[in-house]
């Protein structure tokens, strides 16, 4: 070493330097970071800290038209973990399930949502019964991170009486998420899965809120953070909607378990649908949290399809209800009048080439006039009107008349009907090659049969409008301003005599055993064919649509029994419906005079 | 009795100072939200404070003198202690895949390496006081580099890069402190400038140009230049090669072989979760025992290695300033020591010791604000741990002897 007092003094010197320099250094580095990033790093400190619990907000409820209960909230309880990792995840999912019975599904579908958004809790139970979440609460050191709490769940006091109306409501999926409309959800909410809790979603929703955990570096809840920074839920307003629901249990009690079919019960003037069922349904109270896969697999072996909605989506041949739409075609078309008799008469049936087409009245109508032959729903005369109008004419006025659209209700899946599409010899081709078929095809299409299969809806529709002299509103379930469009124009005259022949239908025609004491019925029987046969025998669709009182109506029914027999059983349903309303209706209003 | 007058009691004071106030932060780090085995480790940390104390008395009673006398004989303890470690050592805490420790009977007694620190500063003292004048030549460094480099390698086998990195430390502060040419320095560290440097191309190339300059100005023998030029070639060019060659999974092995203590795949996090606790400390910080994020767990090896933090968010930046500010003080004093030193040895020695503290606590407070690599090394005074507390109080117990012997108030030299 050199060791001379000066060198040892320089060095000392140097060495004091180099230290005070570092010192600064450090000081330095900390001062930035303590005085000058110090709000940064205070807000990443309380991100760290925190995690979020979504509080969900409770779906507004629904209502019918007087008030009453469709669809309500009721307390229910929410199981979910908060885990740092997946392995953690899991090991919490085996503790659990040695206190309550979890199955391995939905330990997989919580693996599945951890993996979606570990952010969040991962939800184990969305709907736990008070006795699962005490049990888990005795045994709550066991589960780190385990987060319970009141979540509103849905409820539907009237159970399947009102599926095909409200759907029901469930975790949003992972196709739903993918999908524009739904990018403000996460995973993990609920929502609406058809019917009215689908279509009004927004409206139905409410604002979820959020509070606050303190969580360890391992994810453990330590405590609730600060309720200052809890964000509460907003409940969603009630939807008012335009149902009766008084109308739709009596009609869901007709139905009870053992009809298949679908009915549309609405306000003509103003579309306003009154009541909407379909049968048999599920309960949709099931479907709320988890489907049980038992029931699941139960609904979809059921031959009867409960979960298609026979209303909306259900597509069935209308039969001789579409008759109507033949002879609003013909008379806007000039061959006819409603008085005109066809050269033919019926006598159980008519030759065109080398085809005999039967009337369903094996000996025969005679010949009748147009409005006879819209009583006795003679196919005969029919027939004749179609080879008049031709096949073009026929399907150019059916597509006029509401073919080849969805009805235009607020649900979800209203299905477009089937008819053929105009150019109608492309149509043809293309169905049956051009040697397939002929001008004979129009014979089947004007008694509604044949390439034509409508919705129950759309077919209330249709008698919508001719209850309001060709104009139509679009049903609505929920009421919003009422889209008005005319659906044909005839003259008053004419107008008047087809409505009177719907009036002579239930009278004298072939619905004659539905009349109702005091009240003018006006309306059409429709036996559809199915090409489903039991013992030989053809099960037929059996339609009835009408309105009623027939000099002002009030409300249209379409009562379609799927396989159901002959259209006078869905005529004597519809008049039991329509009695109810209108009766039900009168004493509301003596009631409200005597006030 | 005159010379007791000249005993550095400021320098105890100051380090008993570091220590109470690091045996409240290791209190406080014990102070979670959910409980940890920790909660009580202070009233450890006191014993081995007391243990310190006792082992700073004895070794301040021993003689200068003795103690140059004796050094190989440390020296050698030291080193046959480490090549046993490399066969019956064991790991603890997150270095559990190392052999630092001494273990009897399946339980941890001691960290043979932080006392090897002491033996080596001894016996790297001897090496260089021998001699009547600085090093000149690279070649007459081969003593002092090989009295650093065997238990430097048996502590890298260990492995235990950061304890590595403080011999290098001490290595080079004792050079400059025999008087080494700063140009000798930079010849001897630039093998290690060219690996750092060679992961890009024109700054390797920059200094590759001004290593010649040196050399031109320093004017080494010839063997020396070419070994020197051939191992700065090596270091900058074959050594990118192979690890280029690597593929990213060895690369990583190799990382967490050179450091198992910081896993590269958490060590950014560890980083940024120890900024976060220092930042959202402010001026002030969260007050004693009230820091949330410490509180929480998010801080890793907050009571050994990452125990700063805890004084930066709890005690804001007015008590980083202050522990650093007595650390400052403390180094100064032993700066002084040094210098005011009547023999070679005794001066080399005190500033040997300074060295490995100061290493300590630069690379220890700069790792955890970020500014330093992590490497795992204890903060002097601060961290949990029995054996480093020990090597702490030895080493104020041997300055205390050699501040006794050195030069009083006559000296020029104010600091």
């Amino acid at each position: 070493m050199r060791f001379q007092p000066n060198d040892v003094q320089r060095r000392s010197r140097g060495a004091a330097g180099i230290l005070f320099l570092s010192f600064v250094f450090l000081i330095g580095s900390f001062f930035r970071a303590q005085v000058i990033q110090h709000a940064r790093y205070v807000t990443e400190a309380e991100e760290n800290r925190l995690r979020e619990v979504p509080l969900p907000a409770a779906r507004g409820l629904i209502r019918d038209r007087n008030g009453l209960v469709i669809a309500e909230n009721i307390p229910g309880y929410r199981v979910s973990v908060l885990a740092p990792r997946l392995d953690s995840l899991q090991s919490v999912l085996r503790r659990i399930a040695s206190v309550i019975p979890l199955s391995q599904d939905q330990m997989d579908i919580a693996v599945r949502r951890f993996r979606r958004n570990a952010s969040r809790p991962t939800d184990i139970l969305t709907s736990a019964s008070f006795d699962l979440v005490s049990r888990l609460e005795e045994h709550r050191v066991m589960f780190p991170g385990l987060i319970i709490q009141e979540a509103p769940k849905r409820y539907y006091p009237d159970g399947s009486a009102v599926w095909a109306l409200v759907g029901y409501t469930g975790e949003v999926n992972e196709a739903e998420l993918a999908m524009p409309e739904y990018s403000g959800y996460k995973p993990g909410q609920q929502v609406g899965k058809g019917g009215i809790e689908k279509q009004y979603e927004e409206r139905l929703r409410g604002r979820e809120g959020v509070r606050y955990v303190e969580v360890d570096a391992r994810g453990r809840v330590i405590r609730d953070a600060d309720p200052k920074s809890t964000v509460a839920p907003e409940p969603a307003p009630p939807l008012i909607t335009n149902i009766d629901l008084d109308l739709q249990r009596f009609i869901a009690g007709i139905f009870g378990d053992s009809l298949t079919g679908g009915v549309v019960a609405m306000d003509p003037a103003t579309g306003e649908v009154l009541a909407l069922h379909s049968a048999p349904g599920p309960d949709p109270n099931r479907f709320i949290g988890s489907i049980s896969a038992t029931y699941y697999n139960q609904l979809l072996s059921d031959k009867r399809l409960p979960l298609l909605n026979k209303a909306t989506q259900g597509l069935y041949p209308p039969g001789s209800t579409w008759k109507l739409a033949t002879a609003i075609t013909a008379l806007q078309m000039g061959v006819v009048k409603m008085t005109d008799h066809q050269p033919t008469p019926c006598t159980g049936g008519y030759q065109f080439g080398n085809r005999y087409f039967k009337c369903h009245l094996a000996r025969g109508h005679g010949s009748l006039s147009l409005a006879q032959a819209i009583e006795q729903s003679c196919d005969v005369y029919f027939y004749q009107l179609a080879l008049k109008m031709k096949l073009k004419g026929l399907v150019a006025g059916g597509i006029r008349l509401g073919s080849l659209r969805s009805s235009g209700i607020d649900l979800p899946n209203d299905k477009v009907t089937d008819y053929p599409t105009d150019p109608v010899a492309d149509y043809f081709n293309k169905k049956y090659g051009p040697a397939g078929w002929s001008e004979g095809n129009s014979l089947n299409l004007a008694i509604g049969q044949g390439e034509n299969s409508q919705t129950v809806v759309n077919v209330a529709r249709f008698y919508s409008a001719l209850a309001m002299n060709g104009l139509v509103s679009t049903p609505q379930v929920v009421h919003r301003a009422p889209a008005q469009e005319r659906l044909f124009e005839l003259d008053s005259a004419t107008m008047a005599e087809v409505q009177a022949a719907l009036s002579g239908v239930v009278q004298r025609g072939t619905a004659a055993a539905s009349r109702i004491q005091g009240v003018m019925l006006a309306g059409k029987t429709g036996t559809a064919q199915s090409n489903r046969f039991v013992n030989g025998v053809e099960l037929n669709h059996a339609w009835f649509a009408g309105y009623a009182p027939a000099e002002a109506p009030k409300i249209v029914v379409v009562v379609m029994l799927e396989f159901g027999g002959h259209g006078t059983r869905s005529a004597r349903i519809a008049s039991r419906i329509i009695e109810h309303y209108l009766k039900t209706k009168t004493t509301t209003l003596i009631k409200t005079e005597g006030d | 009795m005159k010379r007791f007058t000249a005993a550095d009691y400021p320098l105890v004071v100051l380090a008993f100072a570091l220590s109470i106030f690091g045996i409240a932060a290791v209190y406080s780090a014990g102070q979670t939200e959910l409980g940890t085995r920790f909660v009580n480790i202070w009233r450890q940390q006191s014993l081995y404070l007391g243990l310190g104390l006792g082992a700073a008395w004895l070794v301040s009673r021993a003689s200068v003198r003795a103690l140059d006398y004796l050094s190989p004989v440390i020296y050698s303890g030291a080193v046959a202690v480490l090549i046993y470690l490399l066969f019956f050592g064991c790991g603890q805490g997150t270095a559990r895949s190392t052999k630092s420790w001494i273990c009897i009977g399946g339980s941890t007694v001691g960290q043979p390496s932080e006392l090897a620190k002491i033996a080596v500063v001894i016996m790297l003292a001897k090496a260089l006081s021998g001699r009547g004048d600085a090093p000149k030549s690279l070649f007459e460094l081969w003593r002092p580099t090989l009295v650093v480099a065997l238990p430097c390698l048996l502590i890298l086998m260990q492995p235990d890069m950061g304890t590595g990195l403080v011999f290098v430390g001490i290595y080079f502060a004792m050079l400059f402190w025999a008087g080494t040419d700063w140009k000798l320095l930079v010849l001897a560290a630039s093998p290690v400038i060219s690996l750092v440097l060679a992961f890009n191309t024109s700054l390797w190339g920059a200094w590759f140009v001004l290593l010649f300059f040196i050399l031109y100005w320093a004017k080494p023998f010839v063997v020396e230049s070419v070994a020197l030029v051939a191992a700065n070639l090596v270091m900058g060019v074959v050594a990118p090669l192979v690890w280029e060659r690597l593929s990213p999974h060895a690369q990583q092995r190799l990382l967490v072989y050179l450091d198992p203590s910081s896993d590269p795949r958490n060590s950014g996090y560890h980083v940024l979760q120890s900024q976060v606790a220092i930042g959202s400390g402010g001026w002030f910080g969260k007050g004693f025992t009230q820091g949330s994020q410490k509180r929480s767990g998010f801080l890793p090896e907050q009571h050994t290695d990452f125990i700063f933090p805890v004084i930066g968010e709890e005690l804001g930046f007015i008590g980083v300033v202050v522990a650093l500010a007595l650390f400052a003080w403390l180094m100064m004093r032993c700066i002084r020591i040094a210098a005011r030193s009547t023999n070679p040895f005794a001066s080399l020695t005190a500033f040997g010791l300074v060295s490995m503290l100061f290493v300590h606590v630069l690379v220890n407070v700069g790792m955890t604000i970020g500014v330093m690599p992590i490497t795992g090394i204890p903060l002097p005074f601060f961290s949990y741990g029995g054996s480093f507390m020990l090597s702490c109080w030895i080493a104020i117990g041997l300055l205390v002897r050699l501040s006794l012997e050195g030069r009083g108030r006559a000296d020029t030299l104010v600091i």
